[in-house]
């Protein structure tokens, strides 16, 4: 059984068709790269695989069933975490409160129900030790570099247990040893057995770390193939168009 | 692991002196207790028991709708509405009151007044998404001018059968206190809890740091920033209520010029008006800055018209001190 497959989605605004029938699918452990210049339809896609966009047409299927993703509450529940490009952090909270923003972990108090810091601090510790990451769960997120934020971002996912994490562009703005720290976090993801969709830019982080890369252009699916079996040349031509498809 | 723990604790003890140290409401603290002691130097009357009296019951009133304030501010709102609110509020009380209704008739209807007030500025900031600072100024215009309608520009000093237990609410004293300024403690109590302890209050914070980050992790953005206009008129109905009852009287100008010593009291306080930072303690400690220099300026012979100009400047400066803080950190 496929854990998740986009079959021939489709999304059009207005008169603009911005998807074609793209079909996309993914197991577990898996890291696809989803690669295309400006405008090829990669947020309109993940943004339909977020919740954030019905499809106009096409079908989602998870794990054997086909699902509707209405809002990115929806989606999460069903098993699907969105690292944003942005990482929609909150810059004056801590990396704890972050992690757990929207689901906080709460005691009783008598009659009240009241956050429960420490729970909060020991398991956004916990998440980012098994993300190897040098991140302190009481630190704000303002005073945090590039490569603990992207940690922060992922731990969040860590916590409805997903099968699959939609990263978009996570490499495009940060130094390049911030870069390896987050290529490390997704490996550390895929090794517990998650997928991992990578949208992104850069063709040797893609390399790195993909078992598959898919390449979009104008809102089609153009290739879709094991990384082993291309090569950077041919997929900046695919990209590009120089390369039709393969 | 088991260091990297050791080392977050470390972090834990290092890290609270400093906390401390870098705080506004900590300073404001610190030269709200130099203030005190200069007064106390230069005037006679300034360490009296009915100095302290009338003092901590004058601050109360304005930091009581700081409390709600603080919460518009931190969602990086604002709320001009509130001396307005005040007025229509405490009116219709008086007005209750004065056509021989209960006592707590006439607080109900006070407050649900403003909560009228509170639940039109909200639908629009949070559904219409309007802006803030506009949907509020038309409220401080309309909340003014029915209240002066509604008083037909009269003052109401005859608040029928039970104006004794009326007067007795906001003019009576409990341990020696004010009324009002014993509530003014409970709520500051109550919300410094409710802002680190509750969804809600982390929610309020979350908004003002990232509205977007807030909204796509299940955030309800719209409901929760109703919920903090509302309470912020709310606050303004109940020191509205206790303003009546202490004064006796009612006239449609009451609360007028309240929401520039609120918003300082805030922005004092430590609040931010770019959102995402702010506190009850410090509202509660920059309300009473506040009124600590409006006596000391009264006890020095200064003409009372000189306050605005004294609380404007500390809007100013304690916006400009942020902005510079700011720029360190970042």
């Amino acid at each position: 059984m496929r854990l998740f497959e986009l079959r021939g989605i489709s999304k059009n605004f207005g008169a603009i068709q911005a998807l074609t029938g793209v079909n996309l699918k993914i197991d577990a452990g898996e890291v696809l790269g989803l690669m295309g210049d400006n405008g090829a339809g990669k947020s309109t896609l993940i943004k339909i695989m977020a919740g954030n966009f019905l499809p106009t047409s096409g079908e989602i299927w998870l794990k054997g069933e086909k699902v509707e993703f209405h809002n990115p509450v929806d989606a999460r529940n069903k098993g699907v975490e969105v690292v944003y490009q942005d990482l929609a952090l909150c810059d004056n909270l801590t990396a704890a409160e972050n992690v757990f923003l929207g689901r906080e972990a709460k005691r009783k108090f008598g009659p009240f129900n009241l956050i429960h810091y420490s729970a909060m601090f020991r398991e956004a510790a916990r998440h980012f030790a098994e993300l190897k990451s040098e991140t302190r769960p009481r630190d704000l997120v303002r005073q945090m570099s590039g490569g603990q934020r992207q940690a922060v971002a992922i731990a969040r996912t860590r916590l409805s247990n997903p099968d699959i994490v939609l990263m978009d562009e996570p490499t495009a703005a940060i130094s390049v040893r911030q870069v390896a720290e987050v290529l490390d976090l997704i490996r550390r993801l895929r090794d517990q057995n998650i997928a991992v969709i990578l949208i992104s830019h850069r063709m040797p982080d893609v390399f790195a770390v993909c078992d598959h890369v898919s390449v979009m252009r104008r809102g089609k699916v153009v290739a879709d193939k094991p990384i082993k079996q291309t090569s950077p040349e041919e997929v900046t031509g695919l990209i590009t168009g120089a390369i039709e498809t393969a | 692991m088991s260091e990297s723990l050791e080392e977050i604790a470390h972090r834990k003890d290092k890290g609270a002196l400093r906390e401390m140290l870098r705080s506004q409401p900590f300073w404001v603290t610190v030269a709200l207790v130099l203030m005190c002691v200069v007064m106390s130097q230069m005037s006679n009357v300034f360490f009296t028991e009915d100095n302290f009296f009338n003092v901590t019951r004058n601050f109360a009133f304005i930091g009581i709708i700081a409390m709600g304030m603080t919460a518009v501010i931190i969602t990086g709102g604002i709320d001009l509405s509130v001396g307005s609110v005040v007025g229509i509020s405490g009116m219709v009380t008086a007005m209750v009151l004065h056509a021989g209704h209960s006592w707590w008739a006439g607080i109900i209807a006070g407050l649900l007044t403003a909560l009228a007030c509170g639940l039109v500025n909200g639908i629009l900031i949070a559904y219409v998404r309007l802006s803030s600072f506009i949907v509020t100024l038309g409220m401080f215009g309309i909340a003014r001018s029915l209240a002066q309608v509604l008083s037909e520009n009269h003052m109401i000093y005859e608040f029928g059968p039970d104006e004794k237990i009326f007067f007795q609410i906001g003019g009576g004293m409990f341990l020696g206190l004010a009324n009002p300024f014993v509530l003014l403690v409970l709520l500051t109590v109550f919300f410094i809890i409710v802002f680190r302890y509750t969804t809600w209050g982390r929610w309020v914070y979350a908004i003002g740091g990232n509205e977007n980050a807030a909204r796509l992790t299940g955030v309800p953005v719209n409901r929760m920033k109703l919920s903090v206009y509302v309470l912020s008129s709310l606050m303004a109905g109940i020191s509205a209520v206790l303003l009546v009852s202490w004064q006796g009287a009612a006239i449609n100008a009451m609360g007028t010029g309240y929401e520039l010593r609120v918003i300082a009291s805030s922005v004092i306080g430590g609040a931010d008006l770019m959102g995402g930072a702010g506190g009850a303690y410090g509202s509660f400690i920059g309300a009473a800055l506040i009124e600590v220099i409006r006596n000391s300026l009264l006890l020095a012979g200064v003409d009372a018209n000189w306050e605005g100009t004294f609380v404007g400047l500390f809007i100013v400066f304690a916006v400009l001190l942020s902005k510079f803080r700011g720029m360190r950190s970042g």
